[in-house]
């Protein structure tokens, strides 16, 4: 096992430098002078522009610069936005907590529907839930989502009036960050109706972004269920006699469970690019509203670093996810 | 038993008639799946409407009725018979404008898959006939691609090279172009082993010719499913670009680039926002549905089963 960790550990590695590569070289494969173009149409005055050149190191050699990129990267400096002047680090950290939350939600409301309504789309082959719920699942899965959750803003907030269109809780609250989630949080400040007002910011939402997932585990279920219960020792579980809730709860499920388990920790790009637009929407303050701010704003240091932790942090998860298969698959494992 | 034999004896078939047959299968396995038809008719109607939108349109997709802002569709009260969808903000005539942006998204979906299909056959090929250390640059290069979220990496690119329609569709399809070059290699990796390729090395073919000639047309049933994926997903992401201003730039009848515009009337005008989705939708969609009957009628695996 630690051989195949260390194995797993080491083919990262020139992924890494490759993405530290990317995410240094993309303002720097821009033709033209990177300080004119973070200024954009206003332009900068010369002694401004020195300034700023000296500043992020754009006087010095590509090569050096991408040695002096990588040395203060290794010391976790990630430079700091041209905007808000703070470290970007600290900035993501901050705003980390809230797109963790809304993921976290979305991958849970995905799993614990998608994964029954497949199970049981493959045990009723061809009925006419396995027909509409593959259908829905199809729809979900061409839906785009920026525009789901426009629908989904004017039916509940605009026509209902169950869920606020915006933010994380209501302004009338007011508690300091100890977890970052504001569900937790607010249980933790014992303030009344914080909790539901959370919550009621949250359910919109997270629905959006649960929606690509939910399809593709409720279809991934089923295709790896309809699999297993084709397989031999399902039928010797049933020839024994066994009822039909052990032979799907304990021989099919479990093995129908691991194609399953690496589809849903395959998400998480999906729900990093889906928080992207989901936060755009819903004004939610996480990392992909903060990225688009950051593109638009031209903070350059931000997107470049904002790239590199986004891309690294999929890379640690996808790494996550092969542990937990060679984990649950012994045959990985010896391979 | 002479006779016997002379009679089972394999008819000789043109290529004429060999390719009429494999189509003849194909459409058999296809037309079984009715998901596919439908998907495969509506798409038909969809460029149809693309290519008719001079003639099927009322209105230019430009043109603004300074006296017509945000009229609703005809079945509603205050709706107008010159305007069957409404208007938008502007005074544009949705239908019109969303009869053209059916050429955007047909556009950009083929302008996508083309340089993402032909960059990751030309690189996958690479990769899986040269081997060893060709490969091992190639692939560790796709998988730092792979590494980013699509969208955002899309993204990136496009704040790098500047908003617009070509640097979008540029960018998702250097985003797309791993998956081609990895189903390629694999394809190629397998047919490799093949004798067929043996034989034509024996027989002399050249290293090109054993590329395109030999071993690509045997490789090409999961690309064309993978071309058909990809064909939805750059509709749906070039839409995302121009829903968060970085794609089709306005006054284009983009439809994400107009649901962009219609966001701020979402609670007012709901017909500016739906109809744009909707029409987004069913395109992807009847995309994805003729995807699943490809992949059916194509992939020899499932046909036994």
């Amino acid at each position: 096992m630690v051989r195949f960790i260390l194995s797993k550990l080491l083919y990262l590695v020139p992924t890494f430098i490759g993405i530290t590569i990317i995410a240094f070289s993309f303002v720097r494969i821009l033709p033209g002078d990177p300080v004119l173009l973070m200024a954009g149409e206003r332009g900068v005055s010369p002694e401004r522009h020195a300034e700023l050149s000296a500043l992020l190191g754009y006087d010095k050699h590509v090569v050096l610069q991408y040695f002096d990129f990588m040395g203060r990267l290794l010391q976790g400096d990630l430079g700091n936005s041209l905007v808000t002047k703070r470290p970007v680090l600290d900035e993501f950290l901050s705003l980390f907590p809230a797109t963790v939350e809304l993921g976290l939600c979305a991958i849970i409301i995905a799993t614990l529907i998608g994964v029954p309504v497949g199970v049981l789309a493959a045990i009723k082959r061809g009925s006419w839930f396995d027909q509409v719920s593959m259908t829905a699942a199809l729809v979900g899965f061409s839906m785009p989502i920026f525009w789901w959750g426009l629908l989904l803003i004017i039916f509940f907030s605009g026509i209902l009036g169950w869920t606020p269109v915006s933010g994380r809780i209501s302004l009338m609250y007011y508690f300091p960050d100890v977890t970052g989630f504001m569900l937790i949080d607010s249980v933790i400040s014992g303030q009344k109706g914080a909790f539901v007002s959370a919550l009621r910011h949250l359910i919109l939402p997270s629905v959006v972004l649960a929606t690509i997932p939910l399809a593709v585990i409720a279809r991934q279920t089923r295709s790896a269920m309809l699999e297993v219960l084709g397989e031999d020792y399902v039928r010797t579980a049933r020839a024994k006699g066994m009822p039909q809730y052990r032979v799907i709860g304990i021989h099919a499920l479990r093995n129908a469970m691991i194609p399953v388990v690496t589809t849903i920790g395959l998400q998480i790009g999906v729900l990093m690019a889906g928080a992207i637009l989901t936060e755009t929407i819903f004004s939610w303050p996480g990392i992909g509203k903060w990225m688009i701010d950051s593109i638009s704003r031209r903070d350059y240091p931000v997107v470049q670093s904002g790239l590199l932790l986004i891309a690294a942090l999929v890379m640690v998860v996808n790494l996550l996810v092969d542990l937990t298969y060679g984990l649950i698959n012994p045959r990985i494992r010896i391979k | 038993m002479n006779d016997q034999l002379n009679a089972t004896a394999p008819v000789r078939l043109t290529d004429a008639q060999i390719r009429r047959q494999m189509i003849g299968e194909f459409w058999f396995y296809f037309r079984q799946n009715r998901g596919a038809v439908v998907g495969l008719v509506v798409f038909a109607l969809l460029v149809l409407v693309a290519f008719l939108a001079p003639v099927l349109a009322p209105h230019s997709p430009t043109d603004q009725y300074r006296d017509a802002l945000l009229v609703p569709p005809i079945w509603q009260e205050g709706g107008r018979s010159g305007f069957l969808l409404g208007t938008d903000a502007v005074g544009r005539d949705m239908l019109s404008r969303l009869i053209y942006g059916s050429q955007y998204s047909l556009f950009i979906g083929v302008v996508v898959v083309s340089i993402a299909l032909v960059g990751g056959i030309i690189i996958g090929l690479l990769a899986g006939f040269f081997g060893g250390w060709v490969d091992n640059v190639i692939m560790r290069v796709m998988d730092v691609i792979l590494a980013f979220p699509s969208l955002l990496l899309a993204l990136v690119l496009v704040a790098v090279l500047g908003p617009g329609l070509t640097n979008a569709m540029i960018a998702i399809a250097i985003v797309y172009q791993p998956h081609f070059a990895r189903l390629t290699r694999a394809a190629v990796m397998s047919e490799m082993k093949r004798d067929y390729v043996t034989a034509a090395r024996v027989a002399g073919a050249g290293r090109l010719r054993l590329m395109f000639r030999t071993i690509l047309p045997n490789c090409l049933a999961p690309l064309i499913v993978q071309a058909t994926l990809s064909f939805s997903s750059a509709v749906l992401d070039s839409a995302a670009l121009g829903f968060l201003g970085m794609g089709a730039q306005p006054p284009s009848p983009e439809w994400g680039t107009m649901l962009a515009e219609a966001r701020e009337f979402i609670l007012r005008a709901w017909w500016v926002v739906t109809f744009p989705g909707l029409a987004i939708l069913i395109s992807v969609l009847a995309i994805n549905l003729t995807g699943d009957g490809l992949r059916d009628a194509l992939d020899p695996k499932l046909k036994r089963s």
